[in-house]
């Protein structure tokens, strides 16, 4: 194999097709469209299922029927149609069924913009559709990552029946870069036992996310819960750089972790013992690795395309075992390395304030710098 | 006094049809629910579609009805069934699919999902449960609710300048082209149920011969919330429901017409 120029969203949508993709349902929504203008085409001519939904409600309906027949099935949006989606997505998560979403976040709130994100950490890891489910979400930050995650995630939502949710934003759906594709496997042709594909010699199989009795649900969650435990032990991901002597410590995700490690290095140029952890899965959150990281480090800065939602965990993880300063850039505006690297020079220069909450002190000093004033 | 053994032959004329379970239904009493039930079951057995057929089951009163038919089953969130279908039916095109739904779920909610279902053609069969309420939920106005019925949310009857005019979803299915047979019938008296029955194997059929799209509305009886006898409400429908919904064949296109006859 070797490598070529290719497209994120084009990227990500070959490479769960070579995974052995059998159904995708979709809807156009920028800044993720190319995925579903691509396998529009790729899956007719393989002879596997494709249907443009007449909206992210139904696409997300569509694969939920999909997936109850065992194939590997996937949808893919951004935040606007994510939102959408959610009905669908706690209906699958309390089926047991897996299926793999990929969001291309925006900026957001609302209609937002098309610019490059990730306003919706929150909504992916912990929140999103109503009830106790949890999900898996892996931020890819380069072109080859998102292949190699998007190829591996069908394995994974099939080996604990689950959701597995790729996070990656606007400008890794649009960018290209040089990558390899993997090689095409082949697609199943054995429907798991709990499928419904039609009851031949056998009692009816039921799917459901419904449970009249509610001590019935109640294991259900737990079983849920069980599922997740072995996740949390087996599925941690994560990249560091430059941590062995690091006395102070980066923490971004996807994109945002991407330019983090530009500024890193030039941190390190000018003689700044700085490292990065980027987490790759956001759920189950490296959390034995930042806390081991936390108990080591003179400080530590968050860098986020928002206002600060992993750094809500990054907190509630280290529990005040470093100092934390947070920076980020909501809406869809792109941080600089030059920015981050001030800010790494900040925290390596000067006290962290102690009895204010990170947030705060990123919000007035952006707020300055902006020079909006914004009435009582 | 002595008893005698005698032994009678038996010859049963009317039995469970083997896709139904004997599972208690969930259904109030002279609830035409199971009439449907019974027509689709009796269906799947004459066609042989026991093994092969995967159903939707809807939000409503109709939720448990996994539990009644002895075939695969799924339950979809509200309205979402025939989205559902479709990803079942594009998954595995040999099987036969069929939706099971009601007004509130197919004409409300779900107007979305059962529209482009139909103008994409897919081939699967919807059974549609028309009521004029929300049963499930103790008997609301649904968007089949007639002009000034008494409902427990338009107490005072339906008021057309609040709350518009009910919908007919048979007659506005067939506008699409994308639509094959469309149909609505009646449960309330034994020629319609035989009618009824008719029309149901034909959906099946139209979809085993891969001809698209399919809908059944049956006009249906809900005693409880009507607040009336099985009789009386059986005579609602008579007097009241198929002067606003006509009885008829509103969509059948040549290739159904020809194999139907």
């Amino acid at each position: 194999m070797t490598k070529e120029l290719i497209k994120g969203n084009i990227a990500f949508a070959e490479a769960a097709l070579r995974a052995g993709l059998h159904a995708y349902f979709g809807y156009p929504i920028t800044p993720q469209t190319e995925a579903l203008e691509w396998l529009s085409a790729r899956m007719p001519e393989l002879g596997r299922a494709f249907v443009q939904a007449e909206s992210e409600l139904g696409a997300i309906n569509m694969v939920y029927g999909a997936a109850c027949t065992g194939v590997r099935t996937m949808t893919s949006s951004s935040g606007p149609g994510i939102s959408l989606m959610q009905e669908g997505i706690s209906y699958i998560a309390g089926s047991e069924i897996p299926v793999v979403i990929v969001n291309v976040m925006r900026g957001g709130p609302g209609l937002g913009n098309i610019a490059p994100a990730q306003g919706d950490y929150h909504q992916a890891v912990h929140g999103g559709g109503h009830g106790d489910y949890p999900r898996i979400v892996l931020a890819p930050a380069n072109i080859q990552e998102l292949i190699d995650l998007t190829y591996e995630a069908f394995d994974i939502a099939e080996k604990y029946r689950c959701l597995v949710f790729i996070l990656i934003d606007g400008s890794m759906g649009q960018m290209m870069e040089p990558a390899e594709l993997p090689p095409f496997r082949e697609i199943k042709r054995e429907a798991p036992v709990w499928a419904t594909v039609g009851a031949k010699g056998r009692k009816p199989n039921l799917i459901c996310s419904f449970n009249i009795d509610a001590e019935a649900h109640e294991v259900t969650n737990l079983r849920l819960m069980s599922r997740w435990n072995r996740v949390r032990k087996n599925e941690v991901r994560y990249k560091e750089y430059y941590v062995e002597d690091a006395d102070y410590l980066v923490v971004g995700f996807g994109t945002s972790g991407r330019i983090a490690l530009s500024a890193v290095r030039e941190a390190r140029e000018k003689g700044i013992n700085v490292g990065l952890l980027r987490p790759i899965s956001l759920s189950p959150f490296p959390e034995e690795r930042l806390i081991a990281l936390s108990e080591k480090v003179k400080g530590m800065l968050v860098v986020e395309m928002n206002a600060g939602q992993m750094l809500d965990d990054v907190i509630s993880l280290t529990k005040g075992k470093c100092p934390i300063k947070f920076y980020g850039r909501p809406g869809g505006v792109v941080p600089m390395p030059e920015e981050i690297l001030a800010q790494i020079q900040d925290l390596t220069s000067q006290p962290v304030p102690a009895d204010i909450h990170p947030r705060d002190v990123w919000y007035d000093e952006l707020v300055a710098e902006l020079g909006l004033v914004f009435e009582e | 006094m002595t008893t005698q053994n005698v032994q009678y032959e038996e010859t049963a004329i009317f039995t469970r049809p083997s896709s139904l379970t004997p599972a208690v239904t969930t259904y109030c009493p002279g609830c035409t629910h199971g009439v449907a039930h019974r027509l689709v079951a009796e269906v799947i057995d004459e066609l042989g579609l026991r093994d092969t057929t995967i159903g939707v089951a809807p939000v409503g009163c109709a939720v448990f009805a996994f539990r009644f038919f002895d075939v695969d089953f799924v339950e979809a969130a509200h309205g979402r069934a025939p989205a559902m279908a479709t990803g079942i039916k594009r998954s595995l095109p040999d099987r036969t699919v069929f939706t099971y739904q009601g007004d509130g779920d197919l004409v409300s909610i779900g107007m979305g999902e059962i529209t482009h279902a139909a103008a994409r053609g897919e081939n699967i069969t919807v059974i549609f449960i028309n009521n004029a309420n929300y049963g499930m939920t103790g008997g609301q106005m649904a968007p089949t609710t007639l002009p000034g019925q008494k409902t427990t949310s338009s107490p005072t009857g339906r008021d057309v300048e609040l709350a518009g005019f009910p919908v007919q979803m048979a007659e506005l299915i067939a506008t699409l082209q994308g639509a094959s047979y469309v149909v609505r019938r009646s449960l309330h008296t034994a020629r319609h149920i035989r009618q009824a029955k008719k029309a149901i194997l034909t959906a099946f059929q139209v979809q085993q011969a891969g001809l698209g799209f399919s809908m059944v509305e049956l006009l249906s009886t809900c005693p409880t919330n009507w607040h009336m006898t099985p009789p009386d409400a059986m005579q609602w429908v008579e007097d009241n429901m198929i002067p606003a919904y006509p009885l008829g064949d509103y969509k059948v296109i040549d290739a159904v017409a020809k194999f139907n006859g």
